[in-house]
């Protein structure tokens, strides 16, 4: 099936992607043709990028791709050039010809392209014009991804380009049904959902985003596990600062596991506040079955209370339904909430480790 | 999505019912189903607290009927924005980014 290099359109310098599997000439010039199914390096870097690896640099080129064998009459799909997103949308049309146009959103999903505005009106346009669709195809359509309209005026685009704007549905594997349906959707395809596998798909990615904060609990805990809960031994110190190293641990598992996965069953809207609930639970729990003193446990539940909140108020940007004022309105009330509950636990914890030592 | 609702009394979102010209694209292009809009017919707005402020109906609307304080609901883009209006850490971040 993998096509030698020369046919794939590899010359001095410059591959093609494993996926493109020769060239079709047109009145505009050549343009890559591409499969539908994934290959084994599709598989890794989806992997990769939804672990949070690789995900700043997983794009590809923008411009004109022909997936099947499209004629002048195919549907033209316009999509981002995050190529987990490009991935997904030639999966989803396999068996079908169609023409799907990429542009230039930095490597960035199609929501977040447009709500950042990258995937926008100008922009499509400028693609259109520099693919010169105009002469690949002999209509004046487009189907846009619904998410893009945040930062498309479809009203706009024919002015700016010759074609029309139709909107198609949210989810790529939407696509066939819709194209069969006469570019009509229906009322589900026109709606976002946030399934339990949804919700934890898009999850992982804070294990590596969060790196740098996770290397800096680590040193703090050490330095303030040295200046007394540790017992002034090198033993004491290293168990103590591994102890409160497993509390920020299990806090950031609440909050960016538990909470997604519990989403909905969690109560009060602010998803801090679900994250307070929940590390508040999953602490007491640690706390009965670990802490050997009340202040050492009262110290755990207030720590993975105060985690959990902070990482499932950023679970927000993840999620699905969340509005730029309630966040923002969440931030400015549980922050503080937090920190507060943050600080408490080290003064408990060093304050108890103190009064323990003196007596 | 059930179960799955927002802070409601914080949505900017509002809309002038005079203005609207009945094209049918706030309908379209909602992926919550906040406006309920028929070509021809007034378009009606169904729940407003549904509503994430994404900013696609204002934007497709023709007639400037609809408006909102469109952005991104999310923590991370809300701190970079925030941390980069202070002196002397502005430089640490983009104030557009979470990576995302």
């Amino acid at each position: 099936m993998e096509l030698p290099p020369e046919a794939a359109g590899e010359r001095a310098g410059v591959r093609a992607w494993p996926f493109v599997t020769g060239w079709l000439r047109t009145q505009a010039g050549l343009v890559p043709k591409v499969r539908a199914a994934w290959g084994r390096g599709d598989h890794l870097g989806a992997l990769a990028v939804r672990l949070g690896i690789g995900r700043d640099k997983y794009r590809l080129a923008p411009g004109l791709y022909a997936l099947g064998e499209p004629t002048r009459s195919c549907p033209v799909i316009v999509t981002a050039n995050y190529k987990l997103t490009f991935d997904t949308l030639r999966r989803e049309l396999a068996g079908r010809s169609c023409w799907i146009l990429v542009v230039e959103t930095y490597g960035i999903n199609v929501w977040c392209a447009a709500g950042k505005r990258s995937f926008s009106t100008d922009e499509v346009a400028a693609r259109v014009k520099a693919a010169h669709l105009d002469k690949v195809v002999t209509h004046r359509t487009l189907i846009l991804p619904q998410l893009a309209m945040p930062g498309v005026a479809a009203f706009n685009l024919r002015k700016l380009c010759g074609f029309k704007a139709v909107v198609g549905p949210v989810r790529a594997a939407d696509l066939p049904a819709f194209l069969d349906a006469g570019m009509k959707a229906d009322a589900a395809m026109r709606r976002v959902t946030f399934s339990l596998a949804e919700r934890l798909t898009v999850a992982f990615v804070e294990i590596r985003a969060n790196r740098l904060l996770t290397l800096n609990v680590a040193v703090a805990a050490l330095i303030l596990a040295a200046v007394g809960p540790g017992g002034f031994t090198f033993g004491g110190t290293l168990a103590a600062a591994a102890g409160a190293f497993g509390v920020y641990l299990l806090g950031f598992t609440a909050g960016c596991m538990g909470v997604p996965a519990l989403l909905p069953h969690l109560p009060f809207r602010p998803f801090a506040a679900k994250g307070l609930t929940l590390g508040a639970a999953v602490g007491f729990l640690a706390a009965c079955g670990l802490a050997r003193s009340l202040p050492e446990g009262l110290a755990v539940v207030l720590a993975c209370t105060a985690w959990a909140s902070w990482f499932a108020m950023h679970y927000t940007g993840s999620s699905t339904f969340t509005s730029l004022s309630g966040v923002d309105r969440e931030m400015r009330r549980y922050i503080p909430v937090q920190g507060g509950l943050l600080l408490a636990a080290i003064l408990t914890w060093l304050i108890s480790s103190w009064m323990g030592g003196a007596s | 999505m059930i179960g799955l609702r927002y802070i409601e009394d914080v949505v900017t979102l509002a809309y002038d019912r005079e203005k609207c010209v009945g094209c049918g694209a706030c309908g379209e292009v909602c992926p919550h189903g906040v406006f309920r809009a028929e070509r021809g017919s007034k378009a009606e707005l169904l729940d407003r607290g549904g509503c994430m402020e994404c900013g696609a109906c204002a934007v497709n609307c023709p007639s400037g009927a609809i408006t909102v304080k469109a952005g991104v609901g999310c923590a991370q883009a809300i701190l970079a924005s925030w941390v980069s209006r202070v002196p002397f850490l502005k430089k640490t971040v983009n104030p557009d980014s979470c990576e995302c």
